[in-house]
């Protein structure tokens, strides 16, 4: 009796043991493709976006081939579009921007890692990374209302006034002060990805082994000769990685540079006159675009954009990729 | 090589100059915040949280598109956020050494950077044109596409942190490899996984430009998904640019409460990563 019963659980349990390890085999098979799809997802949002774009595009690049990109001309009444004032606009500001930025930034790191006092360091870190989370629409508004009217009564008469008379500098600073245009908004984007900047590299300058930085320093060197003889060609590529990242975001930013820039699609060598970037022009006109080829120019625009931001952020990414192998091994 | 005093001079130089880089770049971003504050505070009220955007001209407030940020930020959460775990898991969990895994990696890391008004593009040509009208679920869905990197991205961290022993041990005790996943590595990474899910948060709260032509904006009450929907951060944009004094000092008052919630939101983060980190 006992050794039936036995003997029957034995069966029962075998069989519910391979029942439930075919169920396990099939529920782990569903999970782990619905995940595998979700990944691919992600492959598929990059490929719709770009997608999207080329087809968007397609009827301004139609109109006007590649001529597109090299015309100034933005007539949405004669329906005559070019990129070019957006795409200088783009590269101005974002030059500016890193101009001040780069080296600002990577003071603050220096700052951060060497010479601040350690109980402060932690505070200040996280300040700065608080600060790379703020909205960009919130620089545009005080870009608009507080930063555009301080120059247009600082900064703008005093460059006008320093440099009038001065062959190339005067045309460089030509006009008159408006406190929007191309050089505020390349200041505000400036201090948008200061403290991006300013985390990256303080992050890349902290993977440096101690024991290089203590050799250098036993050799007698001080703090500034170890910081770029030592941490700066050791972290080279990382930093350089990270700059761009700042340089691709500056590329793409809208909100902080649509307020100041005034939307002008005219290329003028002075800095103080109102202009416009890529992103800037597409969150003015888009809404309000009549006919197809107007919007289609817009996503054209779209599209030059993406492409620039897609090569600086694939560079970006590769670089700093090469140094987390180097830490890692 | 130069004198010692010459050395010694010019590192004193040199590092008085970082500090002084320090002390202009937190001033800077001091005085935004101090402007905010003294500028947001005055447009602040009562009734900024009880009543609509209001004509020019008349009092209201911001209901509306705290309401519609709310709303399709929440959306973009329910939406973005399972996608994105699960492809995290792929990516720390099942496909850890695949080739696969590396160009997704390469691939969410653009993503994350990408400029956001190239997702608007996009959401105007996958919904709004094939819909023929703006609407609140376009904007959440654009928002969505934004959420997913991020959560991509710290999902597959934080199950790359969890040591290999516990997912051993659980094997051990012959749990399948979904249930390892599920009841151990998401457990042990849990505090990770929701600091991106905050981050996330933090960041689309106060996104615009994936908004403007997605969801647009709408001068009275809606919660329908399918018509324009009015959000925080454009309301901000189109009151600012506005000759109206009412409207830009709404516009201050939004500001000041965008940039309080996402720093509430990155603050809650932060400590959540930090706790654990202490234990």
């Amino acid at each position: 009796m006992v050794s039936i019963a036995e003997a029957d659980t034995e069966d029962l349990s075998r069989e519910s043991r391979q029942r439930a390890v075919r169920r396990f085999a099939t529920s782990d098979a569903v999970f782990k493709n619905l995940t595998r799809g979700a990944a691919i997802l992600v492959l598929v949002v990059l490929a719709g976006v770009a997608f999207s774009l080329v087809t968007g595009s397609f009827l301004a690049f139609k109109t006007f081939g590649l001529g597109f990109l090299t015309t100034e001309s933005w007539n949405p009444v004669k329906e005559n579009f070019g990129a070019l004032a957006p795409i200088y606009g783009t590269i101005v500001t974002s030059i500016i921007a890193m101009v001040f930025a780069v080296p600002i930034g990577i003071g603050i790191a220096i700052f951060l890692t060497e010479t601040c006092p350690r109980p402060l360091r932690r505070p200040i870190g996280i300040a700065v990374e608080l600060l790379a989370g703020i909205p960009s629409i919130i620089y545009g508004i005080w870009g608009l209302f507080v930063f555009s009217p301080f120059l247009q009564r600082t900064l703008q008469p005093f460059l006008i006034d320093t440099f009038h008379g001065i062959p190339f500098l005067s045309s460089l600073f030509a006009g008159p002060p408006y406190g929007i245009g191309v050089l505020t908004a390349g200041l505000i984007l400036a201090i948008m990805v200061l403290p991006f900047i300013t985390s990256i590299a303080r992050d890349v300058f902290a993977t440096v082994p101690a024991v290089l930085k203590e050799s250098a320093y036993g050799l007698g060197m001080t703090t500034w000769e170890v910081t770029t003889k030592i941490v700066i060609p050791y972290t080279r590529v990382a930093l350089i990685g990270g700059i761009m990242l700042g340089l691709g975001r500056a590329l793409g930013e809208t909100m902080a540079v649509t307020f100041v820039i005034g939307n002008a699609h005219r290329i003028t060598p002075s800095l103080l006159a109102p202009g416009t970037t890529i992103s800037a022009s597409i969150a003015n006109e888009f809404t309000e675009a009549t006919g197809d080829l107007y919007t289609s120019s817009l996503i054209a625009l779209g599209l030059v954009l993406f492409v620039i931001t897609f090569i600086v952020l694939a560079i970006a990414r590769l670089m700093l990729a090469q140094m987390k192998k180097k830490a890692g091994g | 090589m130069a004198s010692f005093a010459a050395r010694k001079a010019k590192n004193t130089i040199m590092l008085s100059l970082c500090v002084l880089a320090a002390l202009i770049g937190l001033a800077w971003l001091f005085v935004i915040l101090m402007d905010l504050l003294i500028e947001g505070i005055g447009g602040l009220s009562f009734a900024v949280f009880t009543e609509m955007t209001p004509p020019p001209g008349e009092a209201g407030g911001l209901l509306n598109p705290i309401m519609g940020s709310l709303l399709m930020t929440f959306i973009a959460v329910m939406v973005g956020t399972p996608i994105g775990v699960l492809a995290g898991t792929y990516m720390a969990e099942y496909g850890r050494h695949d080739k696969l895994t590396h160009v997704i990696r390469f691939i969410n890391d653009i993503l994350l950077s990408a400029p956001s008004i190239i997702v608007g593009l996009f959401i105007y040509e996958l919904m709004v044109r094939t819909m023929g009208h703006f609407s609140g679920i376009a904007g959440a869905i654009a928002l969505a596409i934004i959420v997913l990197p991020v959560v991509v991205r710290t999902t597959e961290d934080m199950l790359l942190l969890v040591p290999d022993s516990l997912r051993e041990a659980g094997t051990a005790i012959g749990a399948p490899r979904w249930v390892v996943i599920r009841s151990v590595a998401y457990k042990a990474a849990s505090a990770g996984m929701i600091t991106g899910v905050l981050l996330a948060v933090a960041r689309i709260s106060g996104e615009t430009a994936p908004l403007l032509f997605t969801a647009l904006n709408n001068q009275f009450w809606s919660l329908n998904l399918n018509a324009p929907m009015a959000s925080l951060p454009v309301t901000i944009f189109q009151f600012a640019l506005s000759p109206y004094e009412d409207w830009q000092s709404l516009a201050w008052a939004g500001a000041l409460i965008t940039t309080l919630a996402v720093l509430t939101l990155s603050i809650v983060a932060r400590l959540l990563t930090a706790r654990k980190e202490d234990r």
